[in-house]
């Protein structure tokens, strides 16, 4: 089987003190594209960071792996290098960082030493990328993320994405604030990036990304549990008629973390 | 007697004799003979929260002569890394302990009428010149006993002048190596730049002594004119034997922009003091300085800009990473004079802790007297932050890289400023030498 499997079991996740994961199930494969959905505050987020290995996030119980390998094991920067990769929601501000030079280590951090990524076939691949993303050339010299409004953020993200070619990804709310031209872009870049060896964790509360990205299989979060999988017809049906179904199917009055049925 | 007043093993015969072996000007030999009388009642300066009665100000050697070259290959690599070595027609200094190692002005700027000599040369060339700027409106003798020291004991320094409208591209620098590890630095560096004139100077001070002990007592006048443009960039860089006073003055009128960029890397106790006047009205002034104290060592910062015209603008920016057990005060001031109206005080003072045992305090201070003005200020005092840890690692940076990237990021608002690639490798150097 070509590419990685990502393998997420009964995953139980704290943050300072309060539960927000309770029991994730997820698997996803090389080539296969997943989307996780659902209203705001159901742990969508908390299990992304949990699976990059976000300090603030502490896992009370369950496993990852990938490929077999113990993830919760790994430091963060193991984990990258090992083919994960989380485009974030809210990506961090780094003065005095240029993006082009962070861009640089992190493919570099990739490579075994004394063979780093020649500089004129970085910068030819950046500029290539940051063509197809519609970014203005000179944020590859400006301070990461640093004063970038919340769409340059976003393409910043899938930038990092196209240049580092992970195994598996997860798209953190990748569509939040993007008009439906930065959107189409955006998508465009995410859609370069499918073949067989490649998976992705699509996370979004929106449908409209969807329009642009097929997933294989769609997953709803409530109360920090996936709640129902289903095929792209379940996005479909989730569009047209909101989640007010789901919940009443499953008899959930608020499907927010920390609200029990 | 306290330790306050130090004795100095020089009189007033000695101070006398070293001006006229150097056949100074009347008014300069009475300055120094002046300052030295003054000197013992004056009180030592008062930096905020920093103890100073029992560094060193006192043991150290006052003559010490260093070999000219006349090529800068003769240099040792050390010095040469601080030089674009390639480039024909250097606009350069370099001061070896009290000796003029090497001086060249390009000719275009002789012919234009700029001045860019040793302060010996400049005193016996442009006496009037420099008389007319020496300590009178910058840094006065009678500040305090360090000051009056100073000006007593100057033994080295650099005098530059550019005339009305002449605008100086390529960049002015001078090098200051203590190369005796004894040797004493009473450098004064005279910047004039008249009105509508443009300059960028910048400085290196470089020593290597640990264990011998001595002083650095430096002053600096930045003169800008009407409308005239000033860019003051320097990185200080005294091993740890040496105890440093610096004092970086700027007076701006009308107009007139001065922008100081200093990575004040300095590996002794360290007392700087960067102070601008915006005297005119529409003056500017931006003052950034960037710090790594490590070891044991103690240093208090101050940068204070102080506005006086009306519309003056004046930017701080205080950047410190501290480790080990050093300790560190930055105090950043903006004072509005009463009738300074329109104008704009910003501060910024941000110190990255390292270790549990660095000490790192950050004072903003806003001393407002007038209402129709603007005024901000941020502090912080903080670890390296986690969350910024977290997204670089997550791209495959290891923890210590990413520590690096993010301190060096940090530090950059000093360094970029920095007009000659040379100065800049060597700032981004001593960072990354500092630091790990
Ligand atoms: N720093 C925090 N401290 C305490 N609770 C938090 C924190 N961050 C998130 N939460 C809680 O976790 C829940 C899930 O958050 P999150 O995973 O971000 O949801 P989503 O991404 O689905 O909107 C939120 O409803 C919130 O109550
Ligand atoms: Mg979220």
């Amino acid at each position: 089987m070509a590419g990685s499997t990502l393998e997420i079991k009964d995953l139980h996740v704290e943050i300072e003190g309060k539960q927000i994961l309770k029991g994730v199930n997820l698997t996803i494969n090389g080539g296969e594209f997943h989307a996780v959905m659902g209203p705001n505050g159901t742990g969508k987020s908390t299990l992304a960071s949990a699976i990059m290995g976000h300090p603030k996030y502490e896992i009370t119980g369950g496993s990852i792996h990938l490929d077999g390998k113990d993830v919760l094991e790994m430091e963060v920067d193991e984990r990258a290098q090992a083919g994960l990769f989380l485009a974030m929601q809210y990506p961090s501000e780094i003065s005095g960082v240029t993006n082009s030079d962070f861009l640089r280590s992190s493919i570099n951090s990739r490579r075994e030493e004394g063979d780093e990524i020649n500089l004129m076939k970085f910068i030819k691949e950046m500029d290539g990328n940051m063509d197809e993303l519609e970014m203005d050339k000179n944020m590859a010299q400006r301070y990461l993320n640093e004063g970038f409004s919340g769409g340059e953020k976003k393409r910043n993200e899938i930038l990092q994405l196209m240049m580092l070619k992970p195994e598996i990804a997860i798209l953190d709310e990748i569509d939040s604030g993007l008009d439906i031209d930065a959107l189409k872009v955006v998508s465009k870049g995410i859609n370069k990036m499918r073949d067989e060896a490649f998976g992705c964790l699509i996370i979004t509360h929106y449908q409209r990304l969807l329009d642009y990205i097929t997933p294989d299989k769609v997953h709803v979060m409530m109360q920090g549990r996936v709640v129902k999988s289903g095929g792209p017809e379940l996005a479909k049906r989730l569009e047209e008629e909101g989640y007010d179904w789901i919940k009443q199917e499953l008899g959930i009055e608020d499907e927010t973390v920390g609200q029990e049925a | 007697m306290t330790v306050e007043t130090q004795q100095l093993p020089f009189d007033k015969q000695y101070v006398s004799q070293f001006s006229e072996k150097r056949n100074e000007p009347k008014w300069m030999t009475d300055l120094r003979v002046n300052a030295l009388e003054q000197a013992d009642a004056l009180p030592m300066p008062k930096p905020d929260k920093t103890k100073i009665d029992k560094w060193n100000f006192s043991r150290f050697k006052h003559e010490a002569e260093g070999q000219t070259i006349s090529s800068l290959e003769e240099l040792p690599q050390k010095i040469q890394s601080f030089l674009d070595t390639e480039k024909q027609d250097q606009n350069l200094v370099i001061q070896r302990n009290h000796t003029v190692a090497y001086s060249s002005l390009s000719q275009d700027l002789k012919d234009k009428g700029v001045v860019f000599t040793d302060i010996f040369t400049a005193l016996s060339e442009h006496s009037e010149l420099v008389q007319k700027y020496y300590m009178t409106d910058g840094v006065m003798v009678d500040e305090n006993r360090l000051t009056a020291l100073h000006a007593a004991l100057m033994n080295g320094g650099v005098f530059v002048y550019v005339p009305k409208n002449v605008v100086i591209e390529e960049p002015i620098q001078s090098i200051f190596w203590q190369e005796d590890d004894e040797a004493a630095l009473y450098n004064h560096i005279l910047v004039v730049a008249e009105e509508g004139s443009s300059v960028t100077y910048v400085e290196n001070y470089i020593s290597d002594n640990e264990a011998e002990e001595t002083v650095a007592n430096i002053v600096t006048e930045v003169i800008a004119k009407g409308n005239a443009k000033v860019s003051f960039g320097a990185v200080d860089n005294f091993a740890k034997g040496t105890t440093t006073y610096v004092n970086r003055r700027g007076v701006a009128e009308r107009d007139a922009q001065i922008q100081w960029a200093l990575g004040q890397m300095n590996d002794g106790n360290t007392v700087s003091e960067n102070v601008t006047y915006l005297m005119g009205d529409g003056a500017h002034a931006n003052a950034k300085t960037v710090t790594v104290g490590r070891g044991e060592q103690k240093q208090n910062f101050t940068a204070k800009i102080v506005h006086y015209g009306k519309d003056t603008d004046g930017y701080i920016l205080q950047h410190g990473v501290m480790k080990e057990s050093a300790s560190s005060i930055f105090n950043g001031i903006g004072k509005i004079e009463n009738g300074a109206s329109k104008s704009n005080a910003e501060q910024e003072s941000r110190v990255l802790m390292l270790s549990d045992k660095a000490r790192g305090d950050a004072n903003p201070i806003l001393l407002i007297e007038e209402d129709d003005v603007t005024a901000g200020h941020a502090a912080s005092v903080g670890r390296v932050d986690p969350v910024q840890l977290y997204y670089l690692m997550s791209r495959g940076i290891p923890q210590h890289e990413a520590e690096r990237l993010v301190i060096h990021g940090f530090l950059a608002p000093v360094v970029n400023q920095l007009p000659i690639e040379a100065v800049k490798n060597q700032l981004r150097d001593v960072i990354e030498r500092k630091v790990y």
